[in-house]
């Protein structure tokens, strides 16, 4: 009996130090970044472009290029991602070509991030033409996310129970009436949450647009969606590389990954607004 | 009693990948009538009633032969408007399936893919169909909340309400008391009872007792095969088979 007690003692102890363990780095970064990247945090510094060798001004084209980037690729893997979904799940044969396809998006989600980067350059720089640029970017940031998308998207449209699709065939509907009207909706908390998870990738990713849509500096803000930008990831990565001030450089780049932080936050809390919302007919 | 026939079963096998669970089932469906089908379980009554509105297609692997009639138009030509059959024969299920939306968005929903756009019209079928469904009294001042608050029998209800709004011809209930409390289940089958004067019944139930208070006819399926089928009185009096017999005096099932 006491040596039953000890061992769950030992067990649950385990089980809390792992959570410990994890909510602490967590908490260990947010404060590090916070620490340093409040320091240089201003006005001036969300406003302006930088100057003096990145030293002084602000990071506001970087802010805004991230900005771009991001939404960029959440509009263009968003609605593909949920069609292929539809289409696997809703319309596809059960066969063994599915499977197969299946497992290659599951694979393509574990493929190296700066892979993604030269995919990009090869086909949407060069081939397409478009050049450095955020439509490269967003493009190459949108294939990266799509697997994660995309699977999200299966699971929440698997997750929706059959017997709703049966009430909306049985009253009539047709089969694109039933997925857009009540699979859709029903399945949209699910697939949002793919989302947010997407959101920190796609802002956070530093190697796809390096050689896609990524410059050190610019002097103002992009005019069209064929110029190239400065990115948050990218501006902290050069920070932390490059240039003669490295200690200016390095309270810079704490402010760029506090703004990073931010970002994804800001975003990811708009889509888990619109989940919530979603959600309001659901069993409470 | 002069009965016309709604829907005719013409010698219906029907399969599993392999494994036949309809052998041969012919029977008639008549108008303003509620058909009862009553076996134990896994006899094929389910898979029997889903053929009615072609609700089998969707499961992969599966194949019928035979021919359904819908008022003598076989309703398993190719050419057939599946849409259309749906709309005429409409489906109560097992488990109460409301859709996860407001009480009124459910019964909205099948007269706006059925093309109903007016807005007075829409008012007043919601009206018309819950009242039908005797659920109108209690869900009249929360029709915009959502319909999975409502409990399990009001849940059913509802779902009689929203086939009843697109105003089908035949009704089919698969077991619609399966999940239900035995008052809840009185409810029911004395809306079953009333709405039989405007429509064509079918149900399912492994329950004699409901079989044989709610319905005119009675067939009796057993391991795939239709043992029995006549007025659920001589059915449940003086069945001509020892195994209906058998059933209906609890000796298995």
């Amino acid at each position: 009996m006491r040596r039953k007690n000890l061992t769950q003692f030992f067990g649950f102890g385990f089980l809390y130090l792992a959570m410990l363990l994890a909510l602490m780095s967590l908490g260990l970064i947010l404060y590090f970044v916070s620490v340093n990247g409040l320091k240089v945090l201003s006005w001036e510094f969300l406003t302006q472009v930088p100057r003096r060798a990145m030293t002084q001004g602000g990071i506001a084209p970087a802010l805004v290029g991230t900005i771009y980037l991001t939404v960029g690729a959440i509009l263009f893997a968003l609605p593909i991602g949920i069609a292929c979904a539809i289409y696997l799940c809703e319309y596809s044969p059960k066969s063994v070509i599915i499977n197969v396809i299946r497992m290659s998006i599951n694979n393509l989600a574990g493929v190296p991030s700066v892979v993604f980067g030269l995919f990009g350059l090869s086909v949407f720089v060069k081939f397409f033409g478009f050049g450095v640029s955020i439509l490269s970017g967003s493009l190459t940031l949108g294939i990266m996310i799509l697997p994660g998308i995309i699977s999200a998207a299966q699971e929440a449209l698997l997750a929706v129970p059959q017997s709703l699709r049966e009430a909306s065939l049985a009253l009539g509907a047709t089969q694109w009436q039933t997925i857009r009207k009540i699979v859709l909706p029903t399945a949209s908390p699910g697939i949002l949450t793919g989302v947010i998870l997407s959101v920190g990738r796609a802002a956070g990713e530093t190697a796809p647009i390096m050689f896609t849509a990524a410059t050190f500096y610019t002097r103002g803000y992009p005019k069209s969606i064929f110029d190239e930008v400065m990115a948050l990831p990218y501006h902290i990565y050069a920070l932390m590389t490059e240039g003669t001030f490295p200690e200016q450089q390095t309270l810079i780049a704490y402010g760029c990954a506090f703004l990073l932080m931010l970002i994804v936050l800001i975003i990811s809390g708009f889509a888990i607004f619109l989940r919530q919302r979603q959600r309001r007919y659901e069993f409470v | 009693m002069s009965d016309t026939i709604r829907m005719k079963a013409e010698h219906i096998d029907f399969y599993y990948g392999a494994k036949q669970t309809l052998k041969d089932v012919s029977m008639n469906i008549y108008k303003n009538r509620v058909t009862s089908i009553i076996g134990p379980s896994g006899c094929g009554k389910s898979t029997f009633i889903r053929l009615l509105n072609r609700m089998n297609d969707l499961i992969p692997n599966t194949r019928m032969e035979g021919k359904i009639l819908l008022d003598d138009i076989n309703i398993y030509e190719p050419d057939t408007d599946i849409v259309e059959i749906r709309r005429k024969v409409g489906m109560v299920f097992q488990k109460p399936n409301p859709f996860p939306k407001s009480i009124r968005e459910n019964l909205i929903f099948g007269l706006k893919v059925n093309g109903v756009k007016d807005r007075d019209i829409i008012e007043e079928r919601v009206e018309k169909s819950l009242t039908e469904a005797a659920i109108w009294d209690e869900v009249k001042d929360r029709l915009d909340e959502s319909a999975l608050r409502l409990s399990g029998g009001q849940q059913q209800r509802l779902c009689i309400a929203r086939c009843l709004s697109i105003e089908p011809e035949v009704i089919l209930f698969d077991e619609p008391c399966a999940s239900l409390d035995p008052i809840s289940t009185k409810r029911i089958e004395e809306l079953i009872e009333k709405l039989k004067d405007k429509y064509t019944i079918v149900i399912v139930t492994h329950n004699m007792q409901q079989a044989a208070r709610v319905s005119d006819n009675t067939a009796f399926l057993y391991l795939g095969e239709l043992i029995e089928f006549g007025a659920t009185e001589k059915i449940f009096t003086v069945p001509e088979d020892s195994r209906t017999e058998e059933y209906i005096s609890g000796k298995f099932g």
